[in-house]
């Protein structure tokens, strides 16, 4: 066991952790945020991306170790002061029917469009190309994307 | 259950490069470098590595240097792929390295994967490896006795294998700017628009002069160049029947598998076709012309 502390959506948090546990697992486990998912622990599908030092990464590839002293932002820190725009239009547009996607796709989008804040409809595709979602086709959750860019 | 890791090891985060070097020295084959971990992490979670000690790199300053000084462009071993498309003189003076870059999986894995990583790595389908191959990279080893360069081409003995020793660590790549006018196309076949390994690559480098450079990953058991093919273009304009000539070689010089990714069938009929398509892109494109780089040509 040792300790590692990082700021976790703002706030300095510590813990306990062992050399081989995931950052995935701390977060959700110990540290009590469950907006990060797990589906495939492979890096495949995105469910479990969060921002570190605002970069967006799979949290189920890095050990809990290596975040000491970084800044780790989820889906919780992004949505701390309410559902965010492109969160209303991804409602707006039923942009989800499980869900289970949705959180990796808003932390994957956090990044993107802060880099690129207008981007065309093909770059939005690439952007999310690391996203699995298994129910929805994409369509809508593209739709969404591409009305929030436009009425911004 | 969750992406749980079940084998324990103990982690080291070394300061300076004489600590790893300190390191690499004691702990030799127990040890394994973690930089991005976008594979060592997935191999250990599968029990393919169970290293006893995992040292981490990503303190030591010096690896992240990402520098060109006119005549060369050197990578640092913690060198991202996001950070090589990002780079301006990566994507105006090497645009080969760029377009490589730009087809590894997504975002999220390139903001850790590194560039070192993958030729560390060394698995067929690394698609860095053409890239490196056409540009004639070399790659900086160093430990306690010392520092070494390879020729990239030499870098790789098989799948998974190279000729890192085991107290030698990767300390970047050196990558010597080409200062006459060319051409360059990297040509990808996966199953699906990010995160999928190559199932061929082909990347394609047109030096003003009719030189061509051609190297190939993921349909032999190393990323290799196509040397046959390039004795045959060198010297020669493109044209229709020498492109024809040429995807006859290359089926000579590749010897591909079929795995769950594709079949060995599949695999020469596309490596062929994307041949083609990688010559004529490099050629207009050193004309001025063709797609733009980035731009999928399959
Ligand atoms: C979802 C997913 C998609 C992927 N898609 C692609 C793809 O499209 N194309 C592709 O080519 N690869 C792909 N990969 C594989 C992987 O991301 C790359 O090979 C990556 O470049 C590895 O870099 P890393 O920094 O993460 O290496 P790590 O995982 O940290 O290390 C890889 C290996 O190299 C060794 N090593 C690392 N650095 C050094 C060093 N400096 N000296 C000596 N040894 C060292 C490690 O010990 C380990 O054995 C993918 C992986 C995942 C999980
Ligand atoms: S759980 Fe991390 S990418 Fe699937
Ligand atoms: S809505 Fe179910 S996975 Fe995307």
């Amino acid at each position: 066991m040792r300790k590692i502390s990082f700021i976790l959506n703002g706030e300095k948090r510590s813990v306990y952790v062992e050399p081989n546990d995931l950052l995935l697992d701390v977060l959700r486990d110990k540290l009590g945020d469950k907006t990060p998912k797990y589906g495939c622990g492979r890096g495949d599908c995105g469910t479990c991306t969060v921002l570190l030092n605002g970069k967006s990464v799979r949290s189920c590839l890095i050990l809990a170790v290596e975040v000491d002293g970084q800044e780790i932002t989820t889906l919780e820190g992004i949505s701390k002061g309410g559902l965010t725009e492109l969160q209303k239009y991804f409602l707006k547009h039923n942009s989800f029917q499980c869900g289970f996607c949705a959180p990796g796709m808003i932390v994957t989008l956090e990044e993107f469009l802060k880099k690129n804040p207008k981007p065309d409809e093909e770059e939005v595709k690439e952007a999310i190309s690391g996203n699995l979602c298994r129910c929805t086709g994409y369509v809508p959750i593209i739709r969404a994307v591409m009305d929030y860019v436009k009425n911004k | 259950m969750s992406g749980v890791i079940s084998h324990e090891f103990e982690y080291l985060k070394p300061k300076n490069l004489d600590e790893l070097v300190d390191f690499l020295t004691q702990y030799k084959t127990k040890a394994k470098i973690l930089s991005g971990g976008t594979d060592l992490i997935v191999r250990i979670k599968d029990g393919f590595e169970s290293p006893e000690v995992l040292i981490d790199i990503k303190g030591i300053g010096e690896l992240k240097e990402l520098k060109f000084n006119g005549n060369s462009l050197f990578i640092g071993a913690s060198v991202t792929f996001n950070e090589l498309i990002d780079s301006e003189v990566v994507r105006e003076r090497y645009p080969l390295l760029w377009e490589a870059s730009k087809s590894v999986a997504s975002t999220a894995i390139r903001n850790r994967a590194t560039l070192v990583g993958n030729i560390c790595s060394a698995v067929p389908s690394l698609d860095s490896g053409p890239a490196l191959l056409d540009y004639e990279a070399e790659v900086i080893l160093k430990s306690r006795n010392g520092e070494r360069k390879v020729n990239i081409n030499e870098f790789f003995l098989g799948p998974r294998k190279t000729v890192l020793k085991e107290d030698e660590f990767v300390y970047g790549v050196l990558i010597p700017f080409i200062n006459r006018k060319n051409g360059s196309a990297y040509v990808k076949l996966g199953r699906y628009n990010g995160e999928d390994l190559a199932q061929v690559g082909i990347g394609i480098l047109v030096v003003e002069g009719k030189e061509y450079r051609v190297a190939h990953c993921a349909v032999g058991p190393v990323a290799a160049r196509a040397r046959k093919v390039e004795q045959l273009l060198n010297g020669k304009d493109l044209n229709d029947s020498l492109i024809e000539e040429a995807k006859k070689l290359i089926v000579e010089e590749i010897s591909p598998i079929t795995d769950i990714r594709a079949t060995k069938e599949y695999r020469i009929h596309m490596a062929k076709i994307m041949l083609e398509r990688g010559l004529k892109a490099a050629v207009d494109r050193l004309n001025g012309k063709g797609p733009k780089y980035g731009e999928r040509l399959i």
